[in-house]
């Protein structure tokens, strides 16, 4: 199974490609809504490409009230 | 009326299916101006289905096929009038949205919907009256009226208990969670899932396979194996009724509406 790291580093590659924010930009303890400059609804857009490219399911609810990237990095490590 | 477009949906005829658009910013909230051009809609349908085949939903609205009901309509509306007419006028919104739904649920036309991002609520439900669901991958379906102290009130519940097990239904109402395109498509609420941006056109290739079948047994097919949940729809607009003099809804909407989020009931 990838590392935590790993798992990160791919989310923020994911973010930096999609929303257009280069990668040195990005880093884990970040704010995303802040960073990425995004709504709810693109935050769910997000959530979407992210269950795709990992291939899992993310319940919305476990994603309340987390915004930034490590703890987003935290709960798709728990479904790998 | 073969074609029409209006300030909330639009319908043509191409290539003998029915297209009926959704175009309403931000994302075709149902309020009063959609009903009444569904029920136009639905008053042309007769008409039309004597010259075509299928039918497609979809939406032009880039965030997503449909949002649900128009809340703040809903919330503003309510405070203008009062509580009991208020009341009376959901009742009436529901009879009438019903209306709409069972009467495309029971279209001898094969219909589809072709649906990309949100599919929430009232949207969701729309799409659950069609016969089939292709789905965008980056679709997402959710009932989210538990959040706002309801239950989805234009036949979300019995629908979707006629389309899957009781156990998913269960998840999806009482969680509130979304579900994703590869995951509605395994537990066989969507039928096809396609790349980003091409649902309309795979939804096309379905309808224009429809049409080289003979229509009547393709009506007779369908009406054997979609039975219309009528009771239950019935004890939905009831419960959905009782349930929104409760004070939990009030204060949901208006949290609701005070939002500036995008998806204001949402994580």
């Amino acid at each position: 199974m990838q590392s935590l790291e790993q798992t990160v580093d791919e989310i923020l590659n994911l973010a930096s490609s999609h929303f257009k924010v280069s990668r040195s930009e990005l880093s884990p303890t970040d704010d995303f809504f802040k960073t990425l400059k995004i709504d709810s609804l693109q935050a769910l857009e997000l959530l979407t490409r992210l269950e795709n490219h990992f291939r899992i399911e993310l319940p919305d609810y476990e994603v309340q009230g987390v915004s930034d990237f490590q703890t987003l990095g935290e709960r798709i490590q728990a479904r790998l | 009326m073969k074609e029409f477009k209006g300030d909330a949906i639009a319908w043509e005829i191409v290539d003998g299916c029915i297209e009926l658009v959704l175009d309403r910013p931000p994302c075709n909230e149902i309020g009063s101006i959609t009903l009444q051009e569904l029920e136009r809609f639905t008053s042309a349908l007769d008409s039309l289905e004597t010259e075509t085949h299928a039918l497609i939903v979809y939406s032009r609205q880039p965030s997503g096929f449909c949002a649900g009901a128009d809340l703040r309509e809903l919330y503003y509306r309510s405070k203008e009038v009062g509580a009991e007419a208020a009341a009376t006028g959901v009742r009436d919104f529901l009879e009438r949205i019903h209306c709409v739904l069972n009467r495309i649920d029971a279209s001898p036309l094969t219909t589809i919907a072709a649906v990309h991002g949100v599919t929430f609520g009232g949207g969701f439900e729309l799409a659950l009256v069609c016969d089939l669901i292709i789905a965008d991958k980056m679709a997402r379906f959710c009932f989210p009226e538990l959040r706002l102290g309801l239950v989805p009130g234009f036949g979300g519940i019995p629908r979707l208990r006629r389309d899957l097990g009781n156990a998913i239904v269960r998840d999806l109402l009482l969680t509130g969670r979304s579900l994703n395109a590869a995951k509605a498509n395994a537990v066989g609420l969507v039928s096809q899932v396609t790349a980003e941006g091409q649902a309309l056109k795979v939804a096309r290739l379905a309808a224009s396979q429809v049409q080289k079948f003979d229509r009547t047994t393709s009506a007779a097919a369908k009406d054997f194996i979609k039975p219309i949940p009528y009771t239950e729809l019935r004890r939905e607009i009831e419960l959905f009724c009782r349930l929104f003099s409760e004070p939990a809804v009030n204060a949901g909407l208006r949290k609701f509406v005070e939002s500036t989020d995008a998806l204001p009931y949402l994580p």
